[in-house]
């Protein structure tokens, strides 16, 4: 999988003539995958537990709407334009009503027995339709000051002192968690790997954040911007022009923060545990007491939840809530989710391959934008990737499994 | 043994599924310690029969008593509160997870924080499976890379790592070749050394002779008899599977 995209990343730089593997395209890459990413978490859940969710465009599209009215027209009413709570009430609306979408999807589909194919496939026409319905079509914006750095932008970015504290804690998280689990596992005495193997795989991991912090750092904000700033600092520009890093975006660490929890919700809770049993063997799920229908319920509100934030990336980054937000999303994340190594069998998958699987995915298609390709023709790659990836995927596990049985 | 309040005490069980009476007023006793073979054709109504007691069917008429109480039985997890553990016949394992996952589908193990305790809970899993198979070591592989014996035993160490007083096995060595089936057959023996009453289910009358102390015949949904096994011979039980008759016994 890593694989895949640093071949991508190196064979897109060398046909774009060194346009793609700069800061700057790589900035740009991680917020515009942000919000796909953040949605594959949550399809991952979904299609391990042997469903599927067809509608997270078009929730997007409902809930950024929802978003963007309660900005700009209900909440300005009520505590005029300028208040600092309005971007997190807002948010906080786009949440329950994603959540309750969520919780509507999963009750149809776990309690009334509705295949979940069919409930999203009408929750993409019914959602589409109701973001038309919210402003009978007209576009929302512009959105609140304090929503628009969950966008990125020159705004919407941390800085270089803050990316290194982020990057400097993520390291020590790294480093602490190879600690905990091997202290853990002499306590019971398990077999430890070799002390060597666990420098390596914690280097790599630590390595590969510096990397970004790094990548981050050396985004420069525009000249004009850089002077705005220092001015209103009291800085003296040297006469060489002054260089302010962007640091990491708003949005990456919000897709970043989702991949961890669901990650979390995954591996670490009776939830996540429930939901791969539940995909693996439903049957058996049931027998072991496993309230399975309820299962089903979280999964599609943590997708809605999901939904939400993203769509929140989505508004926030556009600077209006529009009808056709989100249009084509859900082919996206599960095209991500997939090529991440989702098993669309059920009871296989993990986030970071479907946060990754994005990533390919983003890379491709502004890959192929870098090196002036026409719109059809990067349908056509971006569609024979995914078939592509699938059956490579299939093939490898087919192998690996035969050689482990 | 028959002198002993009856450890479960299953009368007038009945079932329908749209109109057809799957098992039709059967009573049966197990007692502790005891191995009763349930036989039958398929389809006779065995494996509905004994769901009633693991949870997973709702009877139509019926009483269930465990040491002498009258219980209510509506889930799985109702069964597992009264001590009473099922191995199913498809094992119900999910392919995808790990030994150690498996055993604790539904009571897993977890940290103060409310997490997941993995690795406590593969500790467990080791120190069970080294009782039943010295062997296993694939502890870090979804079941599904597991063979049927294997298979077999964390279904087997599931059933009893939560100190199972009533043991349900449907068919439980089909699946299996006659070394994995004589680990499992010794298994039983020791299970039922400590206690344990057990019913053991099959279409075949070879894989529950020589380990039952009674049999009962099932025959279209109803009980056609139950002996001790010492008084029977082979051909008689057979004769209670394929015509449905009871045998004198003397």
């Amino acid at each position: 999988m890593l694989a895949a995209l640093v071949l991508i990343w190196v064979g897109v730089d060398i046909l774009s003539g060194g346009a793609f593997l700069t800061p700057r395209n790589l900035w740009n890459l991680s917020v515009q995958t942000a919000s796909v990413m953040v949605m594959a978490t949550g399809m991952v859940l979904v299609i391990v537990a042997r469903h599927i969710d067809l509608s997270v465009g078009s929730v997007l599209g409902v809930v950024g709407m929802v978003m963007g009215v309660t900005q700009t027209e209900f909440l300005p009413r009520l505590m005029g334009y300028d208040s600092p709570f309005i971007w997190i009430l807002a948010l906080a609306a786009g949440v329950a009503v994603g959540a309750a979408i969520g919780l509507l999807h999963g009750v149809i589909i776990a309690y009334l027995g509705v295949p979940a194919f069919i409930v999203t496939l009408g929750g993409l026409l019914v959602w589409r339709g109701c973001a038309w319905w919210i402003t009978s079509g007209r576009t929302v914006a512009p959105m609140d000051d304090a929503f628009r750095r969950m966008g990125g932008g020159v705004e919407g970015a941390i800085g270089s002192t803050w990316t290194w504290v982020v990057g400097v804690l993520a390291v020590a998280a790294i480093v602490l968690r190879a600690l905990h689990a091997r202290r853990r596992r002499q306590q019971v005495g398990f077999a430890l790997r070799p002390v060597w193997a666990e420098v390596v795989v914690a280097g790599l991991a630590c390595a590969g954040v510096l990397t970004v912090v790094l990548v981050a750092n050396s985004y420069d904000l525009p000249p004009r911007v850089a002077e705005r700033i220092a001015a209103a600092r009291g800085l003296v520009v040297p006469p060489e022009g002054l260089s302010i890093a962007h640091g990491l975006a708003v949005p990456v660490l919000i897709a970043v923060g989702a991949g961890i929890v669901v990650t979390f919700l995954a591996r670490r809770t009776r939830f996540g545990r429930y939901v791969f049993a539940l995909g693996g063997n439903p049957e058996a799920a049931e027998l072991s007491g496993v309230d399975t229908r309820r299962i089903t319920v979280l999964v599609f509100v943590l997708m809605g939840v999901l939904c939400a934030v993203a769509a929140a990336i989505s508004t926030a980054r556009l600077n209006a809530a529009t009808n056709a937000q989100g249009t084509l999303d859900e082919l996206y994340v599960i095209a991500a989710t997939v090529i991440g190594g989702t098993s669309l069998g059920g009871g296989l998958g993990t986030v970071a391959g479907a946060m990754l699987g994005a990533l390919v995915m983003q890379s491709l298609q502004s890959g192929m934008v870098l090196m002036g390709l026409d719109t059809p023709l990067q349908n056509i790659v971006v569609g024979l990737v995914l078939v592509v990836a699938v059956w490579l995927d299939r093939l490898y596990r087919s192998r690996t499994l035969k050689g482990a049985a | 043994m028959s002198a002993a309040l009856p450890l479960v005490a299953m009368r007038g069980m009945s079932i329908s599924f749209g109109g057809v009476r799957a098992v039709d007023d059967v009573s049966l006793d197990l007692h502790a310690g005891e191995v009763v073979g349930l036989l039958g054709h398929n389809g006779a109504g065995k494996s509905t029969f004994i769901k009633m007691l693991s949870g997973a069917y709702h009877p139509d008429a019926g009483e269930i008593r465990i040491d002498g109480q009258a219980v209510t039985i509506n889930s799985p997890r109702d069964a597992r509160r009264h001590g009473i553990e099922t191995i199913y016949q498809t094992l119900a394992l999910a392919d995808n997870l790990d030994a150690a996952a498996n055993l604790f589908l539904g009571r897993e193990l977890r940290t103060a924080w409310g997490t997941l305790d993995d690795v406590a809970m593969e500790a467990e899993t080791r120190r069970v499976m080294a009782r039943l198979n010295p062997h296993f070591v694939k502890f870090k592989e979804p079941v599904r890379a597991l063979s049927g014996g294997q298979r077999q035993a964390v279904a087997i160490a599931r059933a009893i790592h939560f100190n199972a007083r009533i043991l349900i096995m449907d068919e439980p060595t089909a699946a299996l070749g006659p070394q994995e089936t004589k680990q499992v057959a010794d298994l039983i023996l020791q299970l039922k050394r400590e206690g344990i009453g057990i019913f053991l289910i099959s279409h075949d009358i070879h894989d529950v002779f020589d380990l039952a102390d009674r049999v009962a015949v099932m025959k279209n949904g109803k009980m056609v008899g139950t002996a001790p096994t010492r008084a029977v011979t082979k051909d008689q039980v057979l004769e209670m599977i394929i015509l449905g008759t009871r045998p004198s016994i003397q």
